[in-house]
């Protein structure tokens, strides 16, 4: 890692195209995707139904395109999501290492620029993330949990939707090749 | 085997985090089994969190009040204000005359709540956040220990009931919301002092629970504290009977609740432990405890 950027890309896959990001880039955004998770339903209570530290996950698994550096980022925003939660630690953690493994696996065999691709891919991440928590509560913490509610696919679309909007954002944050 | 491990070095990877999420979920159940909480991390989190939302709710409150009072209604919105506080005011006036007035002079001890209770006042409290994952209702409260605000106390707001303090750190508290699916408040009806406690669902209606076929419940009914689970006074507003569904063995009561959980920015915290028993008061004629009715209701821990 140089002075100026966050490249934390392995050697073995260094063939892979990946995107750098600023320093500090990928630290702020998490915090401010995590402050803004709880802040805004307070105001806007029809916000909660956005994960933005999934998008968070999934946006730097799929521009990054290191599973390593992937499935690490997706377990620390995990792990602080389940801390500001009263459910237990590990759950959004497991959930979102797997998410940031995927996202950074096929983020080089995909075109993940484009904004359908992006819309799709979040909304398939959205369910993989869903089916992972259930799979969870319902296997090692033996909570029966509903597998899918219309709930649950509309939060999936608007998820999908904002994601669009908000990875164009965050393409600002990239540095310059 | 180090060239496989290598080779695959973000599968060993992934297979270590998974592992070690899945033994730390486990070393919980356990230890929340034994009454313990692994709480240094959530405690890290909140005080990494906290000032941001902290922050974020003053700028949000000042970029408002800024708007509201010299952008867009400037002295319409000082005097809408003003307004607000005094219904508030008046809200907990009208419910404790109207207990009143049903139950001959029963709410008088309430009247007279913090006189009674010299230890435990009431302490206003701002919203400043909520839970990070839209499952489990909780939100975050800008007063802590050094408040003296501690778990297990109860939290209102002049609507009625809000919910209850699950976790306290030293300038901020977590609030379980009566909508949580692990939350509950011993309640009544307000009119024939039918008990039964009400519970979440983990969406916005509430459930009255063990409610027999053979009870009178009406939508429009409204549900009160009953005091039973000894976190809320009694005669508090919790909600009103929405619709009543016939069921074996309980009916199925649902029940809006008073307090507009889904948009709360401010609340009291009743700071106190203590039961909050009223004034002993003679029995009224024919109201003996029904004993085929389940257990009183007592919040869920």
């Amino acid at each position: 890692m140089n002075n100026d950027t966050f490249d934390l890309r392995l050697n073995t896959e260094s063939h892979i195209e990946v995107h750098k990001f600023r320093a500090g880039a990928v630290v702020a955004t998490m915090v401010a995707a995590l402050v803004l998770q709880a802040l805004l339903p307070v105001y806007f209570p029809k916000a909660a139904i956005l994960d933005l530290p999934l998008l968070l996950t999934t946006y730097f698994g799929l521009s990054r395109r290191n599973p390593s550096t992937g499935l690490l980022l997706g377990m620390v925003i995990g792990l602080l999501q389940d801390s500001l939660s009263k459910s237990p630690l590990g759950l959004y953690g497991i959930a979102k290492t797997l998410i940031g493994f995927i996202a950074s696996s096929i983020g080089g065999r995909l075109d993940t620029e484009h904004p359908a691709s992006r819309f799709a891919l979040v909304i398939v991440f959205f369910g993989v993330h869903q089916g992972v928590i259930v799979l969870i509560k319902r296997l090692l913490l033996a909570q029966p949990e509903i597998w899918f509610t219309m709930r649950l696919g509309l939060a999936a679309v608007v998820n999908g939707v904002v994601a669009v909007g908000l990875f164009f954002l965050l393409d600002r944050l990239r540095k310059p090749s | 085997m180090a060239t496989i491990a290598s080779r695959h070095r973000s599968l060993v990877l992934l297979a270590i985090a998974i592992v070690a999420q899945v033994l730390l979920l486990a070393v919980q159940i356990q230890r929340a089994q034994q009454n313990r909480h692994d709480r240094l991390v959530r405690v890290w989190t909140v005080a990494l969190i906290s000032p941001f939302e902290r922050a974020g709710s003053w700028g949000v409150g000042k970029v408002r009040g800024t708007w509201n009072h010299y952008f867009a209604l400037r002295y319409t919105a000082r005097e809408n204000e003003s307004l607000r506080r005094e219904r508030d005011t008046l809200k907990i006036q009208v419910n404790e005359l109207q207990s009143r007035a049903a139950e001959a002079g029963r709410l008088a001890a309430l009247l007279n709540f913090r006189q009674e209770h010299p230890s435990a006042p009431l302490v206003p409290a701002r919203v400043i956040g909520t839970s990070a994952e839209a499952a489990s209702q909780t939100i975050y409260i800008d007063r802590g220990k050094r408040d003296g605000v501690l778990p297990n106390m109860g939290v209102i707001t002049p609507d009625g009931v809000v919910g209850k303090v699950i976790e306290a750190y030293s300038s901020v508290s977590q609030v379980l919301l009566l909508t949580d699916k692990e939350s509950g408040v011993g309640a009544m009806l307000a009119d024939s002092r039918l008990q039964s406690p009400v519970s979440g669902m983990g969406e916005p209606l509430l459930q009255m629970k063990y409610v027999s076929e053979s009870d009178v419940v009406n939508p429009g009914d409204r549900v009160v504290t009953s005091g039973m689970d000894r976190i809320f006074p009694k005669d508090l507003p919790v909600g009103t009977v929405v619709d009543v569904k016939p069921g074996v063995p309980f009916k199925l009561v649902r029940v809006r609740p008073s307090a507009g959980l889904q948009r709360l920015e401010e609340v009291l915290v009743l700071r106190s432990l203590q039961p909050l028993e009223l004034k002993k008061e003679a029995e009224p004629a024919g109201a003996a405890p029904d004993k085929s009715r389940p257990a009183p209701a007592v919040a869920k821990p």
